[in-house]
């Protein structure tokens, strides 16, 4: 072989075995998933056993009411957590960006509830929210109040309270992350402008905060839309469908009604909405490097 | 336009005493400039009046008013920070216009007002724009806009000029002096660059670690500094130091070192007559000598290195161990390597105290 080829190919050659890991860890299952979802799939089935049935799984959730329920507990549990974190997160930010004494251990306290497992977290608001001997319901028949049927009626609710407490933090440390790079004397400025506290926090602090605070938004929806544990270890979907979030779905038509060609099927739903959001994530952050470039190459022209 | 009383004003940060307590009145409508070498608390000076920094001791008085527990926006400043400070989010407009737009003036009056300092600062056309598409110059205007609009009572100044490059220093330095006429205001400018210093000031307080050094017009500190560190930092290019000793000869002063023998001027004898230690430090400027030795008194330098500069040449010479800077007219050129004699105008030369630095 000629040396001018040799080198061309060399590059190549030497990313090939990191290329062929990443093949077969994370192609191969996705692979088999997509082609299993076009399959009739039992679980004493192996896959080539199986019988082909074209796009059967994906039509026949299409009429599932159930998926569609699943879809939307998913929906409103994502954007209501989501919200709602967003808002506390950022505000919590706003409130403890000061350096008074004391203040970074509260800042490390926090930001405990993110160190926990999700597992652990689930348990423990169980326990919690257990309608005799749990904290919430004892301290309310306490003061003369009546319990609450917490995992109950108000299920959903519940398992948005626990999700907001151990992921709030995780905004509320990016958010304050952002809000302690931003330049100082452009907020000295505005002080000297007339700006008041709220002025500042409005007009100069969450604008320049606001691509960190879009990226962390999406991050925590793609995280959302993919709950697990905590929902299972807390109330298992219930009562009814309604805490049966997709990833709840997903498992449980997997190996409880051991349809594993309708579970890959309803993977491959979920998929297509987390590229979406992961898509427009990445699309928000190359707007935002195209706009630097530009705005650049603006002001070389006139230097 | 208030009179501004600093009141033994002190600030630490932590146990760090940044400024002891200074005593400092800026005259109404007077244009100061605050300058001395990093660190000397000039900086600080200027962030306390601007209320953008707490002080630990003292008062500041606007018109006998305090207000050291005013917020800044209640102090009528507009300022000028260093790296510009503008808003990257906002155009140049909205940058230029904030203040008055919080301050809910009018639409009309606000888009007349950013109109016109915008056509006075040449950066009418790029109101549109956004600060990171400006250049360094471009940004510098619109920071210096955006205080103009403002028509606060006192405008503050922190070392405006040093992120750009020396021509556009020169020019922008240029167009301050013109600014500074028509605008009857005041004004306080920080600077560690004494030619900024000089051109600008209508008053220089020079400062070194927290304490005024002193404090006059241009003319003043230049003809009459009052100690060592004045007279160097004060002038360009700065004032030759050597080290001599005060002697007696022939009824009259003089002062001797390695190198030279120079007798002292005559209004100075009686005041040096008295001086206890006859340790001193002689000042001689760079301006002080001609090249013609029978004007003043003589003195052999051995020229290193001679630095052409259009009319007037820098001679980097030697005077014994020390180092001397002479500067003469380019058109008697003294070739690099030569020694000369060279004539000290003795009326220019200033006599420092050696321990002490003050003048005598």
């Amino acid at each position: 072989m000629k040396t001018a080829t040799l080198n061309r190919l060399t590059p190549y050659i030497f990313m090939a075995p990191a290329a062929l890991i990443m093949i077969i860890a994370l192609l191969y299952p996705l692979g088999y998933m997509i082609y299993g979802s076009f399959r009739a799939w039992d679980p004493s089935q192996t896959l080539s056993e199986t019988e082909f049935v074209g796009l059967k799984n994906y039509i026949s959730l299409l009429n599932d009411p159930n998926f569609h329920e699943s879809l939307a507990v998913t929906l409103k549990f994502a954007f209501v957590v989501v919200s709602i974190e967003m808002v506390l997160g950022v505000g919590l930010a706003l409130l403890l960006d000061r350096n008074i004494r004391g203040m970074s251990i509260l800042r490390t306290l926090f930001i405990l509830p993110m160190m926990i497992a999700p597992v652990v977290v689930g348990l423990m608001w169980r326990y919690m929210y257990h309608p005799t001997v749990g904290t919430f319901n004892r301290f309310l028949k306490s003061i003369g109040l009546d319990g609450v049927d917490w995992l109950g009626q108000h299920a959903l609710m519940s398992v948005i309270i626990a999700d907001i407490w151990q992921w709030t933090p995780f905004i509320f440390i990016l958010s304050l992350a952002a809000l302690q790079s931003l330049p100082s004397s452009a907020l000295e400025a505005s002080r000297i402008d007339g700006a008041t506290g709220w002025q500042q926090i409005w007009h100069i602090k969450l604008p320049l905060m606001m691509p960190v605070l879009i990226v962390t938004c999406l991050l925590r929806l793609i995280d959302a839309f993919k709950v697990l544990e905590v929902i299972l270890v807390m109330t298992e979907g219930g009562p009814g469908l309604s805490t049966e979030i997709l990833a709840l779905r997903i498992s449980r038509t997997a190996t409880e009604f051991r349809e594993l060609g309708t579970a890959a099927a309803m993977s491959n739903y979920l998929l297509i909405l987390l590229m979406l959001l992961t898509a427009s994530m990445f699309a928000y952050t190359k707007f935002q490097e195209a706009r630097a470039a530009r705005l650049a190459a603006h002001a070389k022209e006139d230097d | 336009m208030p009179e501004i009383v600093f009141d033994k004003v002190e600030k630490s940060f932590g146990s760090v005493k940044v400024l002891p307590p200074i005593d400092l009145t800026l005259a109404d409508g007077e244009f100061t400039v605050l300058v001395g070498p990093s660190g000397c608390g000039k900086s600080t000076t200027l962030r306390i009046l601007a209320g953008l920094e707490s002080l630990s001791g003292g008062e500041i008085y606007f018109d006998g008013t305090p207000i050291s527990r005013l917020e800044p926006k209640e102090r009528d400043i507009a300022m000028v920070f260093q790296d510009y400070a503008l808003y990257p989010h906002m155009n140049i407009a909205q940058n230029m216009s904030f203040a008055l737009r919080l301050a809910k003036a009018p639409k009309a009056e606000i888009d007349e007002k950013v109109q016109r300092v915008g056509k006075m600062l040449g950066i009418a056309h790029l109101l549109n724009r956004k600060p990171a598409e400006l250049s360094g110059g471009q940004r510098q205007r619109v920071a210096m806009g955006r205080a103009l609009v403002r028509d606060a009572g006192t405008f503050l100044f922190d070392e405006p000029l040093s992120n750009l490059d020396a021509k556009l220093r020169g020019k922008m330095r240029t167009e301050l002096a013109e600014m500074r006429d028509s605008i009857d205001k005041n004004m306080v400018y920080v600077t560690h660059d004494q030619v900024e210093a000089m051109t600008l000031g209508d008053r220089i307080v020079v400062m070194k670690d927290g304490i005024i050094q002193q404090q006059g017009t241009p003319e003043e500190l230049f003809k009459s500094p009052v100690n060592q560190f004045v007279a160097g930092f004060i002038g360009s290019p700065p004032m030759n130091f050597l080290e001599g000793e005060l002697i007696e000869e022939k009824g009259k002063l003089w002062i001797r070192g390695e190198g030279f023998l120079v007798p002292i001027a005559k209004d100075a004898q009686s005041r040096l007559q008295d001086a206890s230690d006859r340790k001193v430090i002689a000042g001689i400027r760079p301006s002080s000598f001609t090249t013609d030795p029978t004007i003043g008194a003589p003195i052999d330098l051995q020229v290193i290195v001679s630095e052409y500069l259009g009319a007037l040449s820098v001679l980097a010479t030697k005077c014994g161990e020390n180092e001397v800077l002479v500067e003469v007219p380019s058109a008697s050129p003294i070739p690099s390597g030569a020694a000369h004699t060279f004539g000290i105008n003795t009326e220019d030369l200033m006599i420092f105290d050696r321990a002490s630095g003050v003048r005598l």
